[in-house]
């Protein structure tokens, strides 16, 4: 029996929303309640976004998530505000490329990526956020399933994008193979 | 699971009315329920439905008015602000005895007031809504699922009662995404001999009308539709007991309150309080017999809102001072945590 609450926070336009769906997939298709909130302010492109996920092997309460298990973190400003949030023995996901402090809680994980680079060097700007993905699936050795990633991701990218399919299952490859 | 989709709360409304039978939406954009009418902007066209966005809140209600005396299925939906200016067009359903699907997925107020989840439309949903002798089902989903399964419920019960049926949900509810199983059976048709669909001059004309200028014609009218409503109250109430078996303690919630104050339920049982939660479906009939029934045994209650405290009236009636009921709330968009619930459970222990 588990519950793990993830928040993903970054920019709008950084594909916070598309990432936290894309996990809501994989865990309703790995057989769990699953619940998906973003945050809906006056948000726009350059703002901040935020998104709730929980998966669990249980009935999902509350859907928002306030004590995140895992925070994936996009820019400096999210860090900034959920940092102290995450539960003790949590872990943080941090885009090192957009975010040059180092992490001050010394009571969890935490997994630094230079997505933003990397995406970038790909020729894949966009991106950024699947390959942040690609390193949570591997972390929790999600990705052993690959068939089941690719599943999942099949769900959320539309029919008339099905290009896009093998662009993020191969960015989502290169966050499960970085290493620091 | 195969078969269940994630889909947002709005747009569970939206495919459950199509599923539903109906055919024409009507309304006009207001975060945070914007998503229903995108929705019906895609899928009506290719069903030969109607969507109309109309040019304000009020002429959408009033098109709702004309397609429902033709005898059609037919909805709207907006959220807080947006609502109180349907008031007079659901009024105006409500004495021409109409069916129709209202939505409300609501908003901070006062006011214009935010854009965040709250339940401050509580009083108007359940007490009324809008001038004169009336009132309108209230089911209240608690998730995205009974979005789903709510809205082709409120459509049955509005055709079988000849009112409406509002849905009232909130800002957390109309946005978030949870699996959904959109396998479940369409409403029944209901026979409509007082529709409005031309008389080929085999029958006499049907008349839809709110506007009866004899006093005693107009009270006729309303005592017939409180017999009516006096049926509802029997029949159907819907409410959802969680851990109430041996609870001392009752928290009453609905909707994403309700959510919040299972967390909250589970950790307090955990250290050991008999709490339990009754949860309203429907809001108006109100489940006032569960809670008078729980009075008998419960020490204490305990209203959760996203409001300054409005159902804890109707629970404060059915509890009829048989135990002392508090209020835990957080309002203007605002929602209580886990740990506030499970503070004022703690509290009410003691």
């Amino acid at each position: 029996m588990s519950t793990v609450q993830y928040l993903f926070a970054g920019f709008g336009g950084q594909g916070i929303l598309f990432s936290g769906k894309f996990l809501a997939y994989k865990g309703l298709m790995d057989g769990k309640n699953v619940s998906w909130l973003p945050s809906y302010g006056p948000e726009m492109r350059g703002g901040t976004a935020s998104c709730s996920v929980i998966v669990s092997d249980t009935p999902v309460g509350s859907p928002i998530v306030s004590r995140p298990d895992v925070l994936i973190a996009m820019n400096l400003p999210s860090l900034d505000k959920y940092e102290d949030a995450v539960v003790p023995g949590g872990t943080i996901y941090v885009d090192s490329t957009l975010i040059e402090r180092k992490v001050k809680r010394t009571d969890v994980k935490v997994v630094y990526i230079p997505a933003t680079r990397l995406a970038s060097d790909n020729k894949t700007p966009t991106l950024a956020n699947m390959i942040i993905m690609g390193k949570v699936l591997s972390e929790e050795g999600q990705f052993a399933d690959e068939a089941g990633v690719e599943a999942a991701l099949k769900k959320v990218i539309s029919a008339k994008r099905a290009d896009m399919l093998e662009v993020n299952m191969n960015v989502m490859r290169l966050g499960h193979e970085y290493k620091a | 699971m195969a078969d269940k989709v994630l889909m947002k709360g709005n747009e569970a409304i939206a495919e459950a009315a199509i599923l539903a039978g109906c055919r024409h939406y009507f309304g006009y954009p207001i975060t945070p329920q914007t998503e229903i009418a995108a929705y019906m902007a895609k899928r009506m066209p290719k069903i030969g439905g109607t969507f109309l966005q109309a040019e304000s809140e009020i002429a959408a209600i009033n098109m709702v008015y004309g397609v429902s005396a033709t005898g059609k299925r037919v909805m709207t939906s907006s959220s807080s602000p947006g609502i109180s200016l349907k008031g007079e067009g659901i009024s105006y359903l409500a004495g021409a005895d109409l069916p129709a699907l209202v939505v409300n997925v609501q908003r901070g107020g006062p006011g214009l007031g935010g854009i965040q989840p709250s339940q401050s439309d509580y009083f108007q949903a359940t007490k009324g809504g809008a001038h004169g002798d009336f009132h309108m089902l209230v089911l209240a989903p608690a998730s995205v699922q009974e979005m789903a399964e709510l809205t082709v419920k409120g459509f049955d019960l509005a055709d079988k009662y000849r009112m409406t049926a509002m849905i009232l949900a909130d800002g957390t509810m109309g946005q978030m995404m949870e699996p959904v199983s959109l396998d479940f059976a369409a409403g029944e048709p209901v026979e409509k001999p007082w529709a409005v669909t031309g008389t080929k001059m085999a029958r006499p004309h049907n008349i839809v009308n709110s506007l009866f200028l004899k006093p005693e014609a107009l009270e006729k009218t309303n005592f017939e539709r409180f017999e009516r409503y006096e049926r509802i109250k029997e029949t159907e109430v819907m409410y959802e007991e969680y851990m109430m078996e041996d609870a001392e303690i009752c928290v009453v919630a609905f909707g994403i309150a309700s959510r919040v104050s299972k967390n909250a339920i589970n950790e307090a049982r955990a250290q050991g309080i008999k709490v339990g939660l009754i949860r309203p479906i429907t809001l108006w009939p109100f489940p006032e017999k569960a809670i008078a029934k729980a009075a008998e045994k419960c020490k204490k209650f305990i209203s959760v809102e996203l409001s300054m405290g409005q159902m804890i009236e109707d629970v404060r009636l059915a509890v009829n001072g048989k135990a002392p009921v508090t209020l835990c709330n957080r309002t203007g968009g605002m929602i209580p945590a886990p740990e506030q619930v499970l503070a004022a459970i703690t509290d009410a222990a003691k």
